[in-house]
């Protein structure tokens, strides 16, 4: 690559620069055939185009400067680089975070107690997990619904049959299923550790209506969720400190892991795609010039016609 | 005898050994690749993985 590079750059460097050259690359140019209605035309369509472009993008940007909202900072999570897998441990504390705070208002449907297994639990650890609900199961020979203890199948059990129950028990609004939250929301799980740890004093002029808190980074800024995570607010098995920023910490990597459950296998993958395709580019290149290398080396003559 | 010619002879001459050749070199390939690029992963991600911290659950 570097060769072929640099002996482009040599031929380009050391040949002048012809007049005729340039005459020729211009009669190359399709539109000197066209007629000036035609060229004012496409002149007029190209600037009107590019003009609503430029407009769309201002009102877009505009639109994102006025939002009632506060953007979340950046943070580095130690999942954040190219090949970096999840804090498994913080997954696991994640997990009682849920289990212990959010479940009490947010569902999570579509994670079931199998998924648990080999990524935060042994299985073992996701039976007793599993067995300590009561899921609805039937009919039976009777034809009646009964209650079992949880099985590893089992999904997450919802604190609200439906969601007309839940905004009855929450003023009207509906605290979101938790699953994929980091991908519905913009700017991911820096979002959620702002959302969690963000809550202040409504600043003045702003009116909230009972039951609901005042938080920079929701959109609009009141929201109904009141703050959940403060110092101590559970403790953790595995003897963590259990501060606000780290509950926050481990719930959000938590809940990037719902959201995005192949992530590690993700991450894994790109690392061989890497390899193999830097190899089969190798071999590419390789070939590229073998075959090539019978037609640069050879050498064409011209003979004018002799009369 | 030279080794290009010998390999040439016993393996690139006739398809049905070049054919075996490419499918049992890419059998040994694969496993390799998979052997290097998993160990690697482990390596850059070393104690995050449920592979790292599972000893501490386990009875």
């Amino acid at each position: 690559m570097a060769a072929s590079v640099g002996r482009i750059c040599r031929a380009g460097l050391l040949k002048s620069p012809h007049v005729p050259t340039i005459n020729q690359f211009s009669s190359l140019s399709t539109t000197r055939e066209w007629t000036k209605g035609r060229k004012a035309l496409l002149g007029t369509i190209g600037m009107l185009a590019g003009g609503a472009g430029a407009l769309l993008l201002a009102l877009d940007r505009s639109v994102r400067a006025s939002d009632l909202e506060l953007h979340p900072p950046k943070h580095v999570w130690s999942h954040s680089g190219m090949f970096s897998s999840l804090d498994h441990a913080s997954v696991r504390r994640g997990y009682e975070v849920y289990k212990q705070v959010c479940a009490a208002c947010h569902s999570m449907r579509f994670i079931a107690y199998r998924n648990l297994v080999g990524v935060t639990h042994t299985e073992e650890e996701a039976k007793a997990e599993a067995e300590e609900q009561m899921v609805l199961d039937g009919p039976n020979e009777q034809g009646e619904m009964f209650k079992r203890p949880g099985k590893l199948s089992d999904y997450f059990p919802s604190p609200y049959p439906n969601e007309e129950a839940a905004r009855a028990a929450n003023n009207g609004a509906y605290p979101p299923d938790l699953s994929y939250i980091v991908s519905a929301r913009h700017g991911g799980e820096d979002y959620i550790f702002a959302l969690l740890t963000g809550y202040c004093d409504a600043p003045a002029g702003v009116v909230l209506r009972e039951g609901q808190y005042f938080n920079p980074y929701f959109p609009g800024g009141a929201i109904s969720m009141a703050q959940a995570l403060y110092n101590e607010a559970m403790e953790y098995t595995d003897g963590t400190p259990a501060t606000a920023s780290q509950l926050a910490k481990d719930i959000s990597t938590f809940l990037k892991w719902t959201a995005e459950p192949e992530h590690d296998d993700r991450k894994k993958m790109l690392m061989k795609a890497i390899g193999i395709f830097s190899f089969l580019m190798a071999i590419t290149y390789y070939i590229k010039r073998m075959k090539f290398s019978t037609l640069k080396t050879r050498k064409i003559e011209f003979r004018p016609k002799e009369k | 005898m030279g080794f290009n010619e010998t390999v040439y002879n016993l393996i690139f001459k006739r398809t049905s050994t070049m054919a075996l050749a490419c499918v049992a070199s890419a059998f040994f390939f694969e496993r390799t690749f998979d052997l290097v690029t998993e160990n690697l992963f482990e390596k850059i991600n070393e104690g995050k993985l449920w592979k790292h911290i599972k000893d501490k659950y386990q009875q």
